[in-house]
């Protein structure tokens, strides 16, 4: 006995719609296999060919790619020029996730605990709107702004304070005719592009925790310092590790915010850049490529055991 | 008793931070309109609206990578769009075997730096022999879109009532007729969200678009049109009025985006 529906199957449209509801595996098979070919072969075969790349290296003479497993490219990493570059970007990208951090703190803090109505809106959509608007257009604002002549520059000479920019731009380590060509413009401007990343999954994380919480540890007697830390703090804390995969993510793999704004120094991203453009080296950018990937699953292993994929 | 002010210095750190994020965007207007060509002179020395002229008749440079960009973003954004949505309807079905990893996958483009999706579209192509060209821009771009399709079409897809799918079958139509009725209409604010996104964000794309476009064959979308201007500049002001137009095709897609998925109280089968 098959099927007594109450109405009689038509035509292809209900009989494939029967056997959708006979075997909702079809249906979910169907669903999936477009976008899991696309991501499979499109992406994942991308970054095989790059692993694969990784692990080539190439003829100092002719500047041919061999094609045979080695792990002579690798090993090109630990030279002391490459292996800067590598703990010169993964400092930065700590510096910039905690300065973000910093920063981020009190816009999502008062987003999440005391805007309402009209100004909630307003936060939500003054975070959305940088956030969202034009990578380019921001680097190339701060170009404006950090430059001698820039904005920065005339404030300082307005206000008589130029002396600390002088002063800042004497550091060992951080000298340059301005602020735009001074690591501390690329450092700024980081911070500045990534900082709505780190806003938020903190403001999410800050929504969450409830107002009775913070009126019970009123209620014993804590200060609001010792709520602060004791019970803010914690509980937002897996929204703060969210922001922190972005920030950290995102300034390690940058190649632009350097290149236009510094001193010039390299940075994973231009190394990946220029080896595969200029210098034809693909082994040693994919090489290159590979260490990010790596520094990220270990970051996201660390974040995943501090609860933070939850407030993704 | 907990007061309902906040307290002065977290109100002065919040604004703070809220103008620290919008003061830089407000300068590129300005300096659109100034009259010194080759530097950045704070306060600008002048103001004129000769730029905008010099930038539509005297530029023809700026309209080929215009043309590319927005063709760019126009494809990617459908195969996005197609894509997301079918991930979206798979993965708000039951649990399924390998589900955690699917919506990691989805998740990978835009969770490693670009510079990795690039190197790897880029290293993979060299492997293949595929050359360059409009198509490979493409195939980079949509892969990233795919992501934000899929985010705001399961956001929708979880707040949707299983219910009027059920009432629709239940009512005679088939699978294709609920889809068609019921299930775009419901979906299509959401849809036209991540689309509009998804055109922002394939728009103003250039760190993946570097590796992906080949240097010199022609290829040459937008983003990296200004990229150029700003390590090579010539008539500064000019890339100004052209970091306008693509901060306005970015701007209002974003707050329409907003305004679109904002609440959701009006889909159906929410008041049960």
């Amino acid at each position: 006995m098959t099927t007594s529906a109450i109405l009689p199957a038509r035509g292809l449209a209900d009989r494939l719609t029967a056997l959708f509801w006979r075997r909702p595996k079809v249906l979910l098979a169907l669903l999936l296999t477009p976008p899991l070919l696309w991501l499979g072969v499109v992406y994942l075969g991308s970054l095989a060919a790059l692993l694969l790349q990784s692990f080539y290296s190439i003829d100092e003479f002719s500047g041919v790619v061999k094609e045979e497993f080695t792990l002579k490219t690798y090993g090109e990493l630990f030279r002391p020029s490459n292996f800067d570059i590598l703990v010169r970007t993964v400092t930065m990208a700590a510096l910039v996730t905690l300065a973000c951090a910093a920063l981020a703190f009190p816009i999502a803090y008062f987003a999440a605990r005391y805007a309402k109505g009209h100004w909630k809106a307003a936060f939500y959509l003054g975070v959305m709107l940088p956030l969202w608007s034009s990578y380019l257009v921001k680097v190339y604002a701060w170009k404006l702004i950090l430059a001698k002549e820039g904005i920065l520059g005339w404030a300082a000479e307005q206000t008589h304070t130029g002396w600390i920019i002088s002063g800042l731009l004497s550091i060992p380590g951080l000298e340059g005719s301005s602020l735009s060509t001074s690591p501390i413009g690329t450092f700024m401007v980081f911070v500045y592009i990534w900082l709505p990343y780190m806003i938020l999954p903190m403001q999410a994380a800050l929504e969450r925790v409830p107002n009775s919480m913070l009126e019970a540890s009123a209620d014993l007697g804590a200060t609001r310092g010792q709520t602060f830390r004791t019970v803010v703090l914690p509980l937002a804390l897996p929204g703060i590790i969210a922001g922190s995969i972005f920030t950290f993510s995102l300034t390690l793999g940058d190649y632009i915010i350097p290149q236009i704004i510094g001193n010039s120094a390299n940075f994973i991203g231009m190394a990946v850049y220029q080896l595969q453009g200029t210098a034809g080296n693909i082994p040693l950018a994919a090489a290159f490529a590979v260490v990010p990937i790596l520094i990220m699953l270990i970051y996201l292993a660390i974040a995943r055991r501090m609860g933070a994929f939850d407030a993704l | 008793m907990l007061s309902d002010r906040a307290p002065l210095s977290l109100r002065l750190a919040a604004t703070g931070g809220l103008l620290f994020l919008h003061l830089p965007i407000l300068l590129i207007f300005l300096y659109a309109f100034t009259t010194e060509e080759r530097s950045f002179t704070f306060p600008p020395p002048g103001l004129t609206t000769h730029w905008f002229t010099t930038a539509w008749y005297d530029r023809p440079d700026i309209w080929p990578p215009l043309y590319l960009s927005l063709k760019v973003a126009a494809i990617a954004t459908s195969v996005a769009l197609i894509l997301g949505t079918l991930v979206a309807a798979a993965m708000t079905r039951a649990a399924f075997f390998g589900r955690e990893q699917i919506s990691l996958l989805i998740l990978l483009p835009i969770a490693l730096p670009g510079v990795i999706t690039g190197m790897a579209l880029r290293s993979a192509f060299g492997m293949m022999d595929i050359p360059f060209s409009t198509w490979t821009i493409i195939l980079g771009h949509a892969t990233f879109c795919i992501v934000i399709v899929y985010n705001n079409a399961v956001a929708r897809m979880r707040r949707l009532s299983g219910g009027i799918m059920e009432a629709s079958a239940d009512l005679g139509a088939n699978a294709f007729q609920t889809f068609r009725h019921v299930l775009l209409p419901n979906m299509g604010s959401a849809l036209l969200a991540g689309g509009m996104l998804a055109f922002a964000l394939s728009f103003d794309e250039v760190i993946v678009t570097i590796f992906t476009a080949g240097s010199g064959t022609g290829a040459k979308t937008l983003p990296i049109w200004m990229l150029d201007e700003l390590i090579r500049p010539r008539q500064r002001p000019v890339t100004n009025v052209v970091a306008i137009v693509v901060f306005a095709a970015t701007f209002f897609p974003i707050l329409a985006a907003y305004y679109l998925t904002r609440g959701g109280s009006e889909t159906a089968g929410m008041g049960k």
